[in-house]
């Protein structure tokens, strides 16, 4: 890890005056899950930290039935998955934090930090960028080990799969992001706020290097049921390999709208309004969540090893469907 | 004559008993130290600066600006200008500096220029392997032809195992400082206390009698850890130039990506039998890589005698060098092997089982024992009320299956020396240049010894971990508790025999008559002519006595070699998402004459563990653009955790026979079925054999693609 400055200031004015205007030499610290892992491998190389956590307004989760769930971007994984209004109200993010299997994580990570924390990708993790290249620029992803890799959105240049575990859900719920900077404020729609990359020194993200995500908000579910399922192999921490998020808003048996997210499969947090049109109207049957999870992967294409994460995205659908009408937590 | 036999079910207090490893407080309070832990007043940090490429001629090394930079102490080139590189984070340059940023800082000043060169780094497909296969290995045992004519069904299959790290929680390291010219004092996590020094002595010209090797604990070696590794000795060679002690531990990319590989290996299997399930004959092409080298043949059939022909390729890769590997070759013989087997009990439309049972003379010599194993692993996991056909009926996404597997290992005891000294406070202590892996050789040591003397353990102080002391071999093949254990009896009972003849005459007695039991010294059967261990001890004044005791390996009596393994598992494979979890797993286990139960079974979970982990996660992914290896984390470099073991229940073989035969090794064995089992098992569950381990979703739906679909 390379020598850098530490500042540590108390208020969202502090901070963003600590910031930059060039991503890269300045790094907002926060759990540190993920910054302190890419510093330690040289991929992330700031020259000064902004430590936000003593700033006391990005804390505490604050929730009415009238108004809907706010979150400050201090929040933990771990506060978010046991605060009893969550469960009760958006039980797919805290099904989402739960699938975070290390207590260490949920406990340092944060909801900010969730958002903003860098692709898993093994390439970028390597110090090969963010598009994943080699020396003259040619993509090592296509014919690459590419079995974590993306299946939506993948024509290029960017092949990685948004590392998000919240995302789905905030997308799927309607949320949105307050973001602050030397501006002042100003609040994007969680589906807004990620976008995908067309060069190495761009971010997954609408946040301008002087910026920080202050709140997250998420409207009332109204009594949408709402679920995440996330395919993970292994019971120890492991990535997703697909994962899904839904929110179904009934009327009786029939659902009236829904909205279908899947993370882990594209370089954004990725909608499936195929899926949410077919839905529309539907009474959920094992039969109907199975045809959502098929026309949510209509347009997916595996890359060389990646053909089985169209499989598990479709359970991912599905499975969330109906948990989501069972409304289990 | 002493009479150093190993004593009887019946004559026995400590031996054979569950009893807690004696450094466990230690370790879980933290007081133990490992190498990592170990620092020296102005301890300088070593960084080797690693080709970042597959394979390379180094045309260029500049340090100049390492050697400028404040904090760094001295700077080495391992592999200069000319050299060619075979693999990704072969050393290049060795740094040492007062921290370890300064010493990363100063590594990525260090300019190389390489001139590339082609590289090769994936052999699962031999058809793409070219010119990097070497001529084959080709071995017939029997007539195959005959058995393959008279043959009612032939079985086909193609089973594989990639290349997988050591992955040892503590990386391999060493903190290295020299007294005086020509003596290196050497922390080091090593698996061969007594005889790791000779690696440094050569390089660094020095007597190997001035090299001390000092460890206490390790974190884990699988067979990673016998040598010293070229950091160590540049460690060693930046200590002497800097005039300081210094530390070189690897980084975990750095220990996953050149400080251990178990080579691949890859079968097309054809196995021939008669209707009644009577096989016949074997015929297989094999592949894998060790890296550079390719890889030896495995075993192949692996426990059963069947006529054979083999042909074995070593594939030559730029993946980096192979290093044995717990139980090595066994784990890729077994998995073939028994896979090959299992898949002909489908052909035949048998429960393998019987299959196994109906051929089980083709184990011999321990058909016998096989038998009893395997009939008490299935009362174990139910296996006749559980065992279905192959492919699980019952409606629903989830498919259960059973598998089994048999394995063997040599496990005789090394060569070992110990020096037990008892002292006239009644203080005792055992003295031997070995190492405890986490395996209980202490506490193995303990117990022999405490046992002799009729004593408790905790009266027993053992030191080992020094070179200094009485050379004791390396920890591998499963040899360290045949070895330690018969030296420390032999010790002890020379030791103990000494203390009679001190104390026969005031007990008024023949020493011959004298026993030690519960800590007293008494005439044989006649409690009320003793005196306590440490009345006893009291007598010895001014002069402790001191006995060594050996194993002399080869053909030692209180050591032996051969055992057999049963393990069977149930998995429960989702077929929608090909994530397979383990439901239950059994082992049974024959050790000869078991010291220590219970430190025996946790080598046995241990080894399961492992062995699951193995079967379900670990590969080494190479990348064939690059050549380097993508997964050099643990993030990535997937590790069974606590929720994925399953149920996991083992049984050792104990009874008189088995004491009769004398100590033998339990390290290896039962690492070596698990991917086997579990392979077989996955099989069982969802109709169709996954070739290759590890069994990750890509592998078992692409399977069940191949069967006709998902469920």
């Amino acid at each position: 890890m390379r020598a850098f400055e530490y500042a540590s200031p108390t208020t969202k004015e502090q901070a963003v005056a600590l910031l930059g205007e060039k991503w890269g030499e300045i790094e907002v610290l926060a759990g540190g899950t993920d910054l302190l892992s890419l510093m330690k491998d040289d991929v992330a190389q700031p020259k000064r930290l902004v430590d936000i956590k003593e700033v006391k307004e990005l804390q505490g989760i604050k929730y009415a039935p009238a108004t809907g769930l706010r979150l400050g971007a201090l929040v933990t994984m771990q506060e978010l998955l046991e605060n009893p209004a969550i469960k009760k109200e958006y039980p797919a993010l805290a099904q989402a934090a739960d699938g975070i299997t290390s207590p260490q994580i949920r406990n340092a990570g944060t909801v900010g930090g969730d958002l903003c924390q860098r692709p898993r990708c093994w390439y970028f993790r390597d110090g090969m960028g963010l598009l994943a290249q080699d020396a003259k620029g040619r993509p090592l992803v296509p014919e690459g080990e590419n079995r974590y890799h993306a299946i939506l959105g993948n024509s290029g240049p960017a092949y990685f799969v948004n590392p998000s575990s919240l995302a789905p859900a905030l997308i799927a719920l309607g949320a949105s992001i307050r973001i602050f900077g030397p501006k002042g404020p100003r609040e994007v729609g969680a589906g807004e706020f990620f976008v995908t990359p067309k060069t190495n020194g761009e971010r997954e993200y609408v946040l301008k290097p002087n910026e920080i995500v202050t709140d997250i908000l998420v409207p009332p579910a109204a009594g949408a049921r709402n679920a995440t399922y996330e395919v993970r192999q292994r019971e120890a921490l492991d990535w997703p390999l697909a994962a899904a998020a839904v929110a179904l808003k009934m009327s009786g048996a029939r659902i009236s709208s829904a909205r279908v997210v899947l993370g882990h499969v594209a370089p954004v947090p990725w909608p499936a309004p195929e899926a949410e049109k077919f839905l529309a109207g539907k009474t959920v049957s094992e039969q109907v969540a199975q045809d959502a999870g098929a026309s949510a992967l209509r347009g997916a294409k595996a890359l060389s090893q990646n053909t089985y994460k169209i499989q598990l995205a479709k359970v991912a659908v599905k499975r969330a469907i109906l948990r989501a009408a069972q409304g289990r937590v | 004559m002493p009479d150093y036999k190993w004593p009887d079910a019946t004559r026995r207090a400590l031996m054979g008993k569950r009893h807690s490893r004696i450094d466990g407080p230690d370790k879980v309070s933290g007081k133990a130290k490992y190498t990592q832990d170990r620092k020296l007043p102005d301890m300088l940090y070593g960084r080797i600066v690693r080709c970042p490429y597959a394979h390379a001629k180094v045309v260029s090394v500049d340090t100049s600006a390492a050697e400028k930079m404040p904090g760094v102490r001295a700077v080495t080139v391992i592999q200069g200008p000319g050299k060619e590189i075979h693999w990704a984070g072969d050393e290049i340059v060795a740094i040492a500096a007062t921290d370890e940023n300064i010493a990363r800082d100063a590594a990525r000043s260090v300019k190389v220029v390489y001139e590339q060169l082609p590289h090769f780094v994936r052999e699962e497909d031999l058809s793409e392997a070219g010119s990097q296969i070497k001529d084959p290995e080709e071995k017939t045992e029997g007539d195959p032809d005959k058995g393959f004519k008279e043959a009612d069904v032939v079985s086909e299959g193609v089973y594989g195992l990639p290349v997988i790290t050591h992955c040892t929680f503590e990386s391999h390291g060493s903190l290295n400082a020299w007294e005086g010219d020509d003596k290196l004092l050497a922390y080091i996590s090593t698996q061969a206390v007594s005889d790791v020094g000779s690696g440094y002595a050569q390089p660094l010209k020095i007597p190997a009698a001035n090299v001390h090797i000092l460890q206490d604990h390790i974190g884990g070696g699988f067979g990673s850890k016998f040598s010293t590794d070229r950091w160590d000795v540049e460690a060693a060679v930046l200590a002497k130039k800097a005039g300081k002690p210094v530390r070189m531990v690897l980084d975990r990319d750095e220990e996953l990506k050149v400080a251990g590989a178990r080579p691949s290996t890859f079968a097309r299997v054809k196995v021939a039998a008669k209707k009644d399930g009577t096989i016949l004959a074997w015929d297989s092409t094999s592949w894998g890589t060790g890296g550079l080298t390719g890889a030896g043949a495995p075993p192949l059939p692996y426990c059963w005698r069947i006529p054979y022909r083999l042909k074995h390729y070593a594939v030559a890769t730029n993946i980096g060098p192979s290093r044995a590997w717990r139980a090595p070759n066994h784990p890729q013989a077994c998995c073939i092997t028994m896979g090959a087997l299992e898949d002909l009990a489908a052909t035949l439309k048998m429960d393998p089982l019987d299959l196994f049972l109906k051929n089980i003379e083709m184990t011999a010599p321990r058909a016998n024992l096989y038998k009893e194993e395997l009939l008490k692993a299935a009362e174990m996991i139910e296996w006749k009320k559980k065992w279905h056909p192959r492919g699980d009926t019952t409606p629903g996404h989830i498919k259960k299956g059973l598998g089994l597997s048999i394995h063997t290992w040599g496990g005789r005891g090394h060569v070992s020396e110990n020096r037990v000294t008892i002292h006239a406070d009644g203080s005792v202590s055992c003295e031997l240049a070995s190492q405890d892996l986490g395996t209980g050789t202490r506490t193995v040591i303990a117990i022999v010894a405490a046992e002799t003397l009729g004593l408790p353990i905790s009266a027993i102080t053992v030191k080992i971990g020094d070179n200094r002391y009485p050379r004791s071999g390396a920890s591998g093949g499963s040899t360290t508790v045949g070895g330690v254990s018969a030296s420390t009896r032999r010790a002890t009972v020379d030791a103990r025999d000494l203390l009679f003849q001190k104390v026969a005459p005031a007990l008024n007695a023949d020493a011959a008559k004298l026993e030690a039991v519960g800590g007293r010294i008494q005439v044989q059967g006649d409690p009320t002519k003793s005196m306590t261990w440490k009345q006893a001890c009291a007598r010895l004044g001014a002069t402790p006595i001191v006995a060594t005791g050996k194993c002399i390996g080869g053909r030692d009596e209180l050591t032996n070699q051969g055992v057999g393994g049963a393990q069977m598992v149930e998995v429960a494979v989702d077929t929608e998402t090909g994530i397979v979890k383990i439901e239950k797993f059994v082992a049974v286990q024959d050790v000869g004459y078991l010291i220590s139960l219970k430190t025996a079974e946790s080598q046995m979970y241990g080894a399961i563990i492992m062995g699951i982990s193995y079967s379900l996660f670990e590969e080494k992914i190479m990348d064939p653009t690059t050549g380097r290896m993508v997964n050099p984390n643990m993030e990535f470099y997937k590790l069974a955790g606590i929720g994925d073991i399953g149920r996991i229940q083992v049984h050792m073989v104990m009874n008189k026979e088995q004491d009769e035969r004398g100590v033998i090794g339990l390290g290896e064995p039962p690492v070596v079925s698990p991917g086997a089992a579990i392979g077989n098992a996955i099989a069982n569950a969802i109709g169709i054999r996954v070739p290759n381990l590890p069994f990750t979703p890509d592998r078992v739906l692409a399977a069940l693609e191949k069967r006709g679909g998902l469920s």
